[in-house]
C-alpha cells in the first residue's frame, strides 16, 4: 500500500457548447519521501489533478469517477474528510508568490492562523513555532521579520514563507503547482533544494508540477507525463527521460535545448510520432524575389554607446532626491555585427527590456547615444531621416496573447505596417506580401481571415513574427519570444527563427533569461546584472569557460536536463 | 437563413446570456416599444395633439376610459386643453429620447476624447484633465445643467428662446455628464496602453492619433457602452427634471417632464391622470434602460464572467 493513491481519476469540465475531459483514467501512486513530477504542456490536465487531491476544483468541474487514497482514507468528493486534511496532512505551494500571500495580514498572523486552525497551541506557542519554521526554510533573522507584511519580502523570500505555510502542520504531502516558474534561476536553484532537503528530512511525499524539463531531471525521482487529461508515460525519471517511450513524451524530450552542447535545428516530432520538418527555405523564395536580395555587410549595424537610464517616477515637480530614482541601466555598450543573433541573458530587473526598447525608441535615454549604422536615434535632429529607418528595427514581444489588438482579423494586422511604411502600395501587391509572409512563417492562408483569440499561443507568436518581418526589417529584437510557450512550440519557433534569420539575413537581438535557448539562438552573448554589463563573449567561450563570476554562477545554478545521464 | 443568423447569434456568449436572462430580455422589448412608438408617433398616436383642429376645448379634463364620465376616443383621458394624454405621451416621449441620446452622445464623444488623449499622453495634461473632472464630479449633475441652462439663457436673445432650447439642454445635460465617460476611458487606456500590440504599432511608427483610435478605441468601448446605457436613463430624467422646474423645453413641444408639470397643478383637483400617466410612463422607461445597463455591465464585464 502506497502513501497516496489514485485510482482511475476522471475529471470533467462540462461548459454549453462542450464537455472538456481533463482527466482520463489517471492511475498513480506516492511514497513516503520521494518527489514526484507531473509534467505536461499546458492544458494536459496536470494542475487539475493536484487540485483533485484537495478538493478543489473549479465549477463546473467535477470529479466523475475514481478514488483517491491518502493512508488508506478514500478522500476523494469527500468535503467534510477534506477538510481535516487539506492544511494539515496536505500542503499546497502555488505558482505566483507575489499573490499567494494575504497582503494585508503580517506574516505572522498568516502563520499562526494556519498553525491555530489544525494544532491545539496557544498563540506563543505556535508564535515560537512560526518562528522555527521560518527559520527551517532558511529566513534569516526570523524573530524580526515574522512582524513583516509580505511586501516587504523579495518574490524567492516570499515562496519560502509559502513553503513555511505548507509546512506550518506538519503535513505529509507537499503539493508544489510549477513553484519556481516565476522566479529567476539562482532563486529557482535554491527553492527547489530547499523542497528536497524537506522531503529528505521530514520524510514527506511531494508532488512537483512543472513544464520545465530541466526543474523534473535535477529535482525528481519519478515522474508522470500526461497530455490531454491522460498519463501517456511514467516511471522512474531517469529511464523516462533517457529513453522515453511514447511518441509523446518523446516529442517533449527532445524540443528541450540541450545546455552542454549547441545544435544547428531542434529535430522534432510531433507528439502522434511523425516527423516534423517543414523548412521555410522554399517559401521565402516568393518574398526574397520581392524584396530583393540583401547582402550583408558583416560591419557593425547597432552600437549602443554608454548608455545609462534612470527612470524618475515624479510628475509635476522634478525630484532632486535620488530616493525616486532608479538606476536601470549604467553606462551600457556593446555593438551588434549585421547577420550575427545576439543574445542578452540577466535575470529579471536587470534591464533587458529596457535596452530594446530604448533601441526601438520607445523611451530614451538619460545619457549616451545609438547608432544604427551611422544614424543617432535619439538624436532630435534626425527625426526626419530617423523615419525612414522604420520598418527596419522591428520586434517580437513576450506575451502573444497581448501583442495582437484582438479587434483586427490577422490580414489587418499584417497589413498595417505594410500599408502605413510603403504609402501608395496597390491592394494586389499587399494581399501578395501577406500571403508570402503568412506562408513563410507557416500558416495556412484561412488563417488571414480570422481573429487572433482563435489561435494558440504559438500560432499567435507565428503571426507576430509575421507582422515584424512586413517592414523589411534588418534588425529583429525577439523578447522573450518563446517564454509563454510550451517547449514543442518553444521548439518550432526557434527553429523558425533560425531559418528565417539564414534566408533573409537577418540580424537578431534575442533576450532572453532562459540560458540553453540563448545557446542554442546566439552568436554571442551578453550578459546583464542589475543594469550592468558583465561580460560580452561568444557563445561558446562563455558556456566553455566564463569569465565573470556572475556568468559563473549562473551557468551553474541553471537546471540542466542532462543531470539525469550523471 | 434567417434562422442560421439567430441560431449564431444565440450560440454566441453574449447572445445566450441574453437569452437566459428574462429581464434584459423584457427590459428590451419595453425599451424597443417605446422607441418605436416614439420614432413613428404621426402614425401610432391616435391624434396629432399639437394640431389645432384636432384640439377641442370642449373635451377638456376628460377622464380615462375606465372611469366614469370616460370617454373611448381619449383612452388615458385628456389634459387642460383637450389634447389627448395618450398622443401627448407618445409625443412628449420622442422629446425625452432625442434630448437623452443627443446629450449622451455629447457626453460620450466628449469625454471619451478625452479620456483616451489624456490616459495615452499622461503627464501634466492628464493631472489638469482628471482635476477638472473630479471638480465637476462634485458639482451635482442638475446644478451644473441648471447652470448652464441659466447662462445660456442670459446669452440668448428672447426670441430665439424657444427655438434654441432643445439644443441647450442637450448641450447642458452633456456637459454634466462626461467626467464619467472621461474617468472609465482613462482608466481602461492606462490598461491598453502597455499591451504589446500598442508598443508593436508604436515600433512600426503610426502616429498617436492613429493609435489612439483606432488600436485602443476599439478595444475599451465595452466599459463605455455600458456607461452610455446607464447614463441614458440618467439624461432622460435630468431632462425630465429640467423641464419639470420650468427651464427645459417650452411648452409648445411637452416633454415628459413639461407635461409632468402641466399635470401637477390639477393632482389635487381631482384630474390626476394628466400628471399620474406620464410619470408612470417616465418610470418604466428609465427603470427598462437600466436595467438593460446592468444586464450589459454584468455581461460584458470579464471579471464577473461565469461560465
Amino acid at each position: 500500500m502506497s502513501f497516496l493513491e489514485i485510482n482511475n481519476l476522471d475529471i470533467q469540465y462540462k461548459t454549453r457548447k462542450e464537455t472538456i475531459n481533463a482527466s482520463v483514467d489517471v492511475t498513480f501512486n506516492l511514497e513516503r519521501g520521494e518527489i514526484l513530477g507531473i509534467v505536461g504542456e499546458s492544458g494536459s490536465g496536470k494542475s487539475t489533478v493536484a487540485n483533485a487531491i484537495i478538493n478543489l476544483i473549479d465549477k463546473p468541474g467535477k470529479i466523475t469517477n475514481g478514488s483517491i487514497k491518502l493512508d488508506n482514507i478514500e478522500c476523494c468528493n469527500n468535503e467534510k474528510i477534506i477538510q481535516t486534511i487539506r492544511g494539515k496532512k496536505i500542503g499546497f505551494v502555488f505558482q505566483d508568490p507575489q499573490t499567494s500571500l494575504n497582503p494585508l495580514f503580517k506574516i505572522k498572523d498568516q502563520l499562526i492562523e494556519t498553525i491555530q486552525t489544525h494544532l491545539k497551541l496557544n498563540y506563543y506557542d505556535a508564535k515560537k513555532r512560526s518562528i522555527e519554521l521560518l527559520q527551517e526554510v532558511g529566513i534569516e533573522n526570523p524573530e524580526k521579520r515574522i512582524n513583516e507584511y509580505p511586501h516587504q519580502f523579495s518574490g524567492g523570500m516570499r515562496q519560502r514563507v509559502v513553503i513555511a505555510l505548507a509546512l506550518c502542520c506538519e503535513p505529509d504531502l507537499i503539493i508544489a503547482d510549477e513553484p519556481t516558474t516565476s522566479l529567476d534561476v539562482s532563486i529557482q536553484f535554491q527553492i527547489l533544494k530547499l523542497l528536497k532537503d524537506l522531503t529528505v528530512q521530514r520524510n514527506l511525499g511531494v508532488i512537483l508540477i512543472t513544464h520545465d524539463m530541466g526543474v523534473i531531471a535535477e529535482t525528481t525521482n519519478r515522474v508522470v507525463v500526461m497530455r490531454y487529461g491522460k498519463i501517456v508515460e511514467q516511471g522512474n525519471t531517469a529511464e523516462v527521460l533517457s529513453n522515453p517511450q511514447s511518441s509523446e513524451c518523446k516529442s517533449l524530450v527532445m524540443s528541450v535545448p540541450p545546455t552542454n552542447k549547441k545544435i544547428e535545428r531542434f529535430k522534432l516530432i510531433s507528439p502522434e510520432g511523425g516527423e516534423i520538418t517543414n523548412k521555410s527555405s522554399t517559401l521565402t523564395n516568393s518574398i526574397i524575389q520581392n524584396w530583393a536580395v540583401r547582402e550583408i555587410s558583416n560591419e557593425k549595424l547597432l552600437d549602443f554607446k554608454n548608455i545609462t537610464k534612470i527612470f524618475d517616477e515624479q510628475l509635476f515637480f522634478r525630484s532632486k532626491k535620488e530616493i525616486n530614482k532608479l538606476k536601470a541601466l549604467d553606462n551600457v555598450s556593446f555593438q551588434i555585427i549585421e547577420g550575427e543573433s545576439f543574445g542578452l541573458v540577466g535575470e529579471s530587473g536587470s534591464g533587458k527590456s529596457t535596452i530594446a526598447k530604448i533601441i526601438t525608441s520607445l523611451i530614451k535615454p538619460t545619457s549616451g547615444e545609438v547608432f544604427f549604422e551611422d544614424l543617432s536615434l535619439h538624436n532630435p535632429k534626425n527625426i526626419k531621416i530617423k523615419n525612414k529607418y522604420r520598418g527596419q528595427i522591428q520586434m517580437i514581444f513576450q506575451d502573444p496573447y497581448s501583442s495582437l489588438n484582438p479587434r483586427f482579423k490577422v490580414k489587418e494586422i499584417i497589413a498595417e505596417p505594410i500599408k502605413f511604411l510603403q504609402k501608395g502600395i496597390g491592394n494586389n501587391a499587399i494581399q501578395k506580401n501577406i500571403n508570402d509572409l503568412i506562408d513563410i512563417v507557416g500558416m495556412t492562408r484561412q488563417s488571414l481571415e480570422r481573429y487572433p483569440h482563435e489561435f494558440s499561443g504559438g500560432q499567435r507568436q507565428r503571426i507576430s513574427i509575421a507582422r515584424a518581418l512586413a517592414t523589411r526589417p534588418r534588425l529583429l529584437i525577439c523578447d522573450e519570444p518563446t517564454s509563454a510557450l510550451d517547449v514543442s512550440i518553444q521548439a518550432q519557433i526557434l527553429n523558425l527563427l533560425k531559418d528565417l534569420q539564414e534566408e533573409l539575413n537577418l540580424t537578431i537581438l534575442f533576450i532572453s533569461h532562459d540560458l540553453p535557448v540563448v545557446r542554442q539562438m546566439c552568436d554571442r552573448i551578453a550578459v546583464l546584472r542589475n543594469g550592468n554589463l558583465c561580460e560580452v563573449e561568444k557563445t561558446e567561450n562563455l558556456f566553455n569557460n566564463p569569465k565573470h563570476n556572475y556568468t559563473k554562477e549562473l551557468l551553474r545554478l541553471m537546471p540542466k536536463i542532462e543531470s539525469i545521464y550523471s | 437563413m434567417i434562422s442560421e443568423v439567430i441560431n449564431k447569434i444565440i450560440n454566441n456568449d453574449i447572445g445566450y446570456s441574453f437569452v437566459k436572462s428574462k429581464i434584459a430580455v423584457i427590459s428590451t422589448i419595453v425599451f424597443l416599444t417605446i422607441l418605436i412608438c416614439s420614432t413613428f408617433a404621426e402614425l401610432i398616436a391616435p391624434y396629432n395633439p399639437f394640431d389645432p383642429v384636432n384640439v377641442s376645448l370642449l373635451d377638456a379634463f376628460t377622464p380615462p376610459v375606465w372611469v366614469d364620465g370616460g370617454s373611448t376616443n381619449f383612452v388615458l383621458g385628456t389634459d387642460q386643453q383637450g389634447r389627448d394624454m395618450l398622443s401627448t405621451i407618445i409625443y412628449g416621449s420622442r422629446i425625452s429620447l432625442i434630448v437623452g441620446f443627443a446629450s449622451i452622445l455629447f457626453a460620450m464623444s466628449l469625454g471619451t476624447f478625452l479620456g483616451v488623449t489624456s490616459g495615452f499622453f499622461g503627464g501634466r495634461y492628464e493631472i489638469i484633465v482628471m482635476r477638472f473632472t473630479d471638480v465637476q464630479l462634485t458639482i451635482p449633475s442638475i446644478l451644473m445643467a441648471l447652470l448652464v441652462d441659466g447662462i445660456a439663457r442670459g446669452f440668448i436673445s428672447k426670441s430665439l428662446h424657444n427655438d434654441m432650447a432643445i439644443y441647450v439642454l442637450i448641450f447642458a445635460i452633456g456637459i454634466s455628464e462626461w467626467p464619467q465617460f472621461a474617468r472609465v476611458t482613462r482608466a481602461a487606456t492606462l490598461v491598453e496602453k502597455n499591451k504589446e500590440y500598442i508598443l508593436a504599432s508604436k515600433i512600426i511608427g503610426l502616429s498617436n492619433f492613429l493609435i489612439m483610435f483606432k488600436h485602443i478605441l476599439p478595444n475599451i468601448l465595452r466599459p463605455v457602452l455600458v456607461i452610455a446605457t446607464i447614463g441614458l436613463a440618467l439624461a432622460i430624467i435630468t431632462e425630465s427634471t429640467l423641464s419639470f422646474l420650468g427651464v427645459g423645453v417650452p411648452p409648445t413641444t411637452p416633454s415628459l417632464g413639461t407635461l409632468i408639470r402641466f399635470g401637477n397643478d390639477f393632482l389635487f383637483s381631482g384630474e390626476w391622470w394628466i400628471t399620474f400617466f406620464p410619470v408612470i410612463f417616465l418610470v418604466v422607461l428609465a427603470l427598462s434602460i437600466n436595467l438593460l445597463g446592468d444586464w450589459m455591465r454584468d455581461t460584458l464585464n470579464p471579471k464577473l464572467k461565469t461560465r
